[in-house]
């Protein structure tokens, strides 16, 4: 019996009909990311003697006491702290790193009863659009081996499309889960800013980190992100606010819905593929009872420069903590402490995370705070009002998720610029702290695109309903890669 | 435009302990230099009298009881140190 195509719901009705155990899914999932993976590369570590210790303890809970991912398994960004496994952040600077405590998403995941199978690539400290910024291993596009999967939660969605396990965590800071979800043809979920708790998460730029989830279809989805959600007294910016029933919002019933396209979101740089694939799917929406109407958010274009400023300056502060005494990669090379430490972050960080960590350290200096760092986040404040305005007017903001679908590995590595110019459509929900998904909604030749669906603050209950009857509507989400059936089972 | 030169980048570096050559400062100069020129971009826009956003939601200070509760066990706190001695974390000599 094959597993790796099936939804959470399909898994239940295997494993409560005793077609199947918890055991024999999570068997045959290891088994598949044995065989896949080393042509994908998406993970990091894997946790196999645990996991299949818990499988057979699972196996033992009565079926009434089961949630709807009880037994099913996961895989972990490597940001995301899980006690007992290696979390690397992807750096040589956390290098065997074994933590000491589970981040809370991981003791939700535990309390749903679901299984961490291994943890994922991603781009170092999650910096970067295409998980080459990993000090291990590239991950690949499972679409096309040649292709880069996006990131910087590459491996968590190339996991995904390779069907090596049906749901992953990734965390977003500025289109981290919705790019490569949008490259690898997934679906993923940045929730509102402070709907998840970070406590665990490896801190990046702290007032835009967002954990997420990645999944194959968007009911699937909901029920990860109704695991991980919830206000935390560990982390202080976590919303106290009420989860409602994602999973209840897919009533398919979207009658009446203000759809809001921002013309910004179509300007230069924007591939005709991705605009082609997001009118054809407004139609679908449209047929479906919602309006469309053109928008404008006048300050987008500021977006990339706010964001870098903003993210770089409160990653050159959070890193200051890696200085290789008290864990983590430490120099053989040092005749003072000043040595030390310089030595010693020198040789732990990879070039892109030295890149941000100077740039935030020049923007926050004295002489530049106000021009760069304070000015930032004033235009932060108008990139916000924007969407304050529009949602107002309409419920929910549909774009393409990236400009263009996924490119070739090494191809844009040496140039920063155009590599940040990926994230231009899904950074400016960042700035905002807004909900945003990445659906599959197209094809440029064999590689997927995505449609971005962008929600009011704490209303993922409006996007997945969209998401869901776009999905219902539509074939791409079924698609699957070449490798899918390569492998054996 | 904002030139950034090689001599700027040292000292960034330092400011943030990065070690670095003058090789790696010529070549981190040129990249820096066009990044934070594409940073101007936000000149254009008058912001004079616009409140700065640090975060999105509105933020209270969350604080607990000052009540003193146990710390980690030693052993679980060391358990990531490179090396430790006598419960204690041991790093290079730098003083003769």
């Amino acid at each position: 019996m094959k597993f790796h195509d099936k939804t959470a719901a399909e898994l239940q009705e295997l494993l409560h009909s005793n077609e199947a155990t918890i055991a024999d899914l999570t068997k045959q999932t290891i088994e598949r990311i044995n065989q896949l993976d080393p042509k994908v590369d998406a993970f990091l570590a894997m946790n196999e003697e645990q996991a299949m210790a818990k499988a057979t303890e699972l196996d033992n809970t009565p079926m009434d006491q089961r949630g709807p991912l009880f037994g099913l398994p996961i895989g972990v960004k490597d940001n995301i702290m899980t006690e007992g496994l290696v979390t690397t952040a992807s750096s040589r600077i956390l290098e065997g790193f074994n933590p000491i405590y589970n981040a809370t998403v991981v003791e939700k995941l535990r309390a749903a009863g679901m299984i961490t199978v291994g943890k994922l690539n991603m781009d170092e400290f999650a910096m970067g659009s295409s998980n080459e910024n990993s000090y291990y291993k590239k991950t690949r596009n499972p679409w096309n081996l040649d292709y880069v999967p996006g990131g910087s939660s590459g491996g968590s969605t190339a996991a995904v499309a390779a069907g090596e396990v049906p749901f992953t965590l990734g965390s977003d800071t500025g289109g981290s889960i919705r790019q490569p979800a949008a490259f690898c043809g997934v679906v993923g979920m940045k929730p509102t800013y402070g709907r998840v708790s970070r406590f665990g998460l490896i801190a990046f730029a702290s007032s835009l980190d967002q954990i997420g989830p990645i999944t194959r279809n968007v009911k699937d989805n909901a029920l990860l992100l109704q695991a991980i959600a919830g206000h935390d007294e560990k982390d202080s910016t976590s919303a106290d606010v009420e989860v409602p029933d994602f999973a209840a919002a897919l009533t398919g019933d979207i009658t009446g819905l203000r759809i809001g396209v921002p013309k910004e979101y179509f300007a230069e740089g924007v591939s005709e593929s991705a605009k082609q694939a997001v009118y054809n799917a407004l139609e679908v929406l449209k047929e479906k009872g919602a309006t469309v109407e053109e928008i404008s958010l006048p300050h987008s274009k500021y977006a990339l420069a706010t964001y870098y400023l903003l993210a770089s300056s409160e990653a050159s502060s959070n890193l200051s903590r890696f200085d290789g005494i008290r864990y983590g990669y430490r120099t053989n090379k040092a005749s003072s402490l000043l040595d030390f430490y310089m030595n010693t972050r020198a040789e732990g960080f990879g070039d892109e995370v030295k890149r941000r960590i100077m740039l935030g350290t020049y923007a926050l200096s004295s002489g530049y705070y106000d021009a760069y760092y304070k000015k930032a986040q004033k235009v932060r404040t108008l990139i916000k009002q924007d969407f304050d305005k529009a949602f107002e007017k309409y419920d929910v903001i549909v774009s393409p998720t990236t400009p263009t679908p996924a490119f070739k590995i090494g191809e844009i590595i040496d140039d920063p610029l155009t590599m940040y110019a990926n994230d231009i459509l899904t950074i400016p929900v960042n700035l905002a702290g807004v909900p945003a998904i990445s659906v599959p909604c197209g094809f440029d030749g064999d590689m997927p695109l995505g449609l971005q669906i962008i929600g009011n603050y704490f209303d993922e209950e409006t996007v997945y309903r969209v998401a869901d009857v776009f999905e219902k509507a539509t074939d791409f989400h079924k698609k699957t890669p070449q490798l899918w059936e390569g492998a054996a089972q | 435009m904002a030139k950034m030169t090689k001599d700027e980048v040292i000292e960034v570096a330092h400011l943030a302990r990065l070690a670095i050559t003058d090789e790696e400062a010529i070549h981190f100069a040129e990249q820096l230099e066009a990044i934070t020129n594409a940073m101007e971009l936000l000149n254009e826009l008058d912001t004079e009298n616009v409140e700065p956003t640090t975060h999105v939601l509105p933020m209270v200070n969350v604080m607990r009881e000052d009540i003193a509760e146990e710390g980690l066990p030693r052993e679980t706190v060391l358990k990531n140190v490179k090396e430790h001695e006598a419960g204690q974390v041991k790093v290079p000599t730098i003083l003769e």
